[in-house]
């Protein structure tokens, strides 16, 4: 399959998805440093160690696809190939970031790629997935929605509702699991019926396989065979990639002890970028110094991102209203409002 | 054209489908239309625009979320009003919250249809009037027509705003008739309030209770001779506040009436803009008229008790233009 994969992808294909993957890493990493040097603050969780799902994934559908997600939410946009500067900006809280600073870590949001939008309450995307697939059939417009999600939410009535919807109707969307085996400190298989979450599809009569997680070129062959699927009027797929975080759920916040090192080191050593860049060389397509030279130029884009962000401006308060609504006028108006921006602002 | 309600909601929706192909309606039986509302819609616009729906109303609110992102206008219909409990997540996080949590990069224009069972002989689960709970909640529009013809002009106006529009419709109105302009272009802007009855002996301000606000000034007309102003707040969010500042200031005196529970709800809200800006102006105490903090019993004795009357209105009125009404009783 991998070969395939590899066939199908080219050179330039294969150096791009490993360039997104070091890019995740990078991204997160970088931010870790943010926040251990209190740069950065919020909930922050980072997908070090699912950058193959992500990448893979993100890859396998066309730019102007469509794409939800959840609250560990940097690497779906970096995967689906978004510019790492407005994702960077929208964690300083500027006004240059995707959501000019109105969600954060836990909503990055980049219509200009497909991205509809994290949503940091588990499932909630399921639905919203199920509604862009539907706009897609009824406007016959061809393409496909990636639906992020991870185990946990596999157990929430929504990924079930959502499910059998997208299964009844055969709509364009792809169900993609990242199972990293914990909701926050929860492990899985103790709170979820199914050994397999695959296993699920079955009840809504829904094609769906279990995948390597670590292995990028796997998620890649399966995620682009359902969205060919799905394109050709087939229906919907659920997808359930083996992954891990390496890190904790959230960056700093939940220090729980709930695996030991040994299952952390388990997993380091079945690394997704170390294994794509091993295969790649191993198979003499392309040399290291490629590879590095991807991993430099990443480091390039990261400074000049963080040179981005540092250098924005903050958002202003007259952003807001035209955030709230199309037309805020009869909000707007209320005296409480006007008063509370005139204390603010008093100046405008 | 004289048609009841729901004739003139049907009809708007008939004509914002045939006018504008990105608007479909789902939700669980409108094919079948169980109340009325999209009566014959399958037959002329088909089953990929009028589509019946599982039970599942958090999904069919957030697919509602998911089409209206990309570029459609679903018309979401919940049946029920205590039905949005169940897609409460998706309305209060998703619908209310997506534009501003993705710096404007979308719209919502969708629509969530709620009929508010009362006098229905249903039982607390299916008889909450929930629109003070949504009006609290930034992000959403709530427009509550009373009249066939705001029925018209503001489901039409919902259709085709940008932002999410909860539409709450009163069931013991739905076969109420009334004047419509058959006017595909006939729209009622959401916000304006609407002064249903001129007067200038005191403000009465409907909140989804139009009839019995009506039918108060009718009988204080006739029976006591006190020319009672009716506001009609037919958009609760954005609300209208300039439209009482002006009543009370015209009037002096306040009653707000209110389906919804007495505590914390939409009259609670009037009465407070009265408080903070009107207080020069009045000459009484503000009154609410409103249900006790009581679930609605099923006995159909003790449901009806629940509700203000138009007796209940104008004993209030009666009570803020009496001295009396100046000392806490």
């Amino acid at each position: 399959m991998d070969q395939q994969a590899m066939k199908e992808l080219g050179v330039d294909g294969l150096l791009e998805m490993y360039r997104r993957m070091v890019a995740i890493r990078a991204f997160d990493s970088t931010v870790e440093g943010l926040i251990d040097r209190g740069e950065l603050v919020g909930s922050i969780h980072t997908s070090i160690g699912q950058e193959g799902t992500c990448a893979g994934a993100g890859m396998a559908v066309a730019a102007d696809d469509y794409m939800t997600g959840s609250h560990r939410s940097h690497g779906h946009p970096i995967g689906k190939g978004a510019e790492l500067a407005k994702l960077m900006a929208e964690l300083f809280g500027k006004s240059t970031g995707v959501c000019e600073g109105n969600g954060g870590s836990m909503h990055l949001a980049d219509f200009s790629i497909g991205s509809l939008g994290e949503t940091a309450i588990v499932a909630s995307s399921l639905p919203i997935a199920v509604g862009a697939a539907l706009a897609s059939k009824l406007k016959g417009d061809g393409k496909v929605t990636l639906a992020f999600f991870g185990d946990g939410a596999s157990n929430a009535g929504a990924f079930h509702e959502s499910l059998n919807m997208a299964a009844i109707w055969k709509l364009p969307v792809i169900f993609m699991c990242e199972n990293n085996q914990f909701a926050v400190s929860t492990r899985h298989e103790t709170v979820c019926s199914v050994e397999r979450i695959s296993e699920r599809g079955a009840a809504y009569r829904m094609r769906a396989e279990t995948v390597d997680g670590q292995d990028a070129l796997t998620v890649w062959s399966a995620v682009r065979h359902a969205a060919e699927i799905a394109r050709s009027g087939g229906g919907p797929s659920l997808i359930e990639a083996l992954t891990y975080r390496y890190g904790d759920h959230s960056y700093l916040m939940n220090r729980l002890k709930y695996r030991t090192d040994d299952e952390v080191d388990v997993w380091r050593r079945n690394d997704p970028i170390e294994n794509l860049g091993r295969q790649l060389v191993d198979d003499q397509l392309v040399t290291p110094d490629q590879l590095a030279a991807v991993r430099q130029s990443v480091d390039d884009e990261i400074e000049r991102s963080l040179e981005f962000a540092r250098g924005s401006a903050d958002p202003t308060l007259d952003s807001l209203w035209p955030h709230m609504y199309t037309d805020p006028s009869g909000f707007a108006a209320r005296r409480h409002n006007q008063a509370w921006f005139a204390k603010l602002e008093p100046a405008r | 054209m004289q048609t009841t309600w729901l004739q003139a909601a049907n009809m708007a929706l008939r004509e914002e489908m045939a006018r504008d192909e990105s608007v479909f309606v789902m939700g669980e039986d409108v094919e079948a239309a169980l109340f009325g509302l999209s009566a014959g819609l399958v037959t002329e616009f088909g089953q990929e625009r009028v589509r019946n729906t599982p039970i599942a109303e958090e999904t069919i609110v957030g697919a509602g979320v998911g089409a209206a992102m990309c570029g459609l206008r679903p018309f979401v219909d919940l049946n029920i009003a205590t039905f949005a409990y169940t897609a409460f997540d998706q309305i209060v996080n998703q619908v209310a919250k997506n534009r501003f949590l993705f710096g404007g990069q979308t719209k919502l224009p969708m629509v969530i249809f709620l009929n508010e069972f009362h006098r229905s002989y249903t039982a607390a689960q299916h008889t909450d009037r929930p629109h003070g709970l949504f009006m609290a909640m930034p992000g959403l529009k709530v427009v509550a027509p009373g009249t066939p013809a705001d029925a018209k002009g503001l489901i039409k106006s919902a259709v085709r705003s940008d932002d999410p529009v909860m539409v709450f419709s009163d069931m013991t109105s739905w076969n109420r008739k009334g004047e419509v302009p058959e006017d595909p272009e006939f729209l009622v802007p959401i916000g304006p309030a609407r002064v249903a009855v001129e007067g200038d002996a005191v403000t009465i301000v409907s909140i989804v209770a139009l009839q019995t606000c009506m039918l108060a000034a009718k009988k204080l007309a006739d029976g006591h001779g006190i020319r009672a102003e009716v506001l009609d707040m037919r958009t609760l969010a954005p609300l209208d506040e300039q439209a009482i500042i002006d009543s009370v200031a015209k009037t002096g005196r306040l009653v707000v009436v209110d389906t919804a529970h007495h505590t914390a709800g939409a009259a609670a809200e009037v009465a407070a803009i009265a408080a903070e800006y009107c207080f020069d102006d009045l000459k009484a105490p503000v009154l609410r008229v409103a249900t006790p903090d009581i679930h609605i019993p099923f006995s159909p004795t003790l449901e009806r008790k629940m509700f203000p009357t138009p007796d209940d209105v104008v004993q209030a009125v009666l009570k803020t233009a009496q001295p009396a009404a100046r000392s806490r009783d």
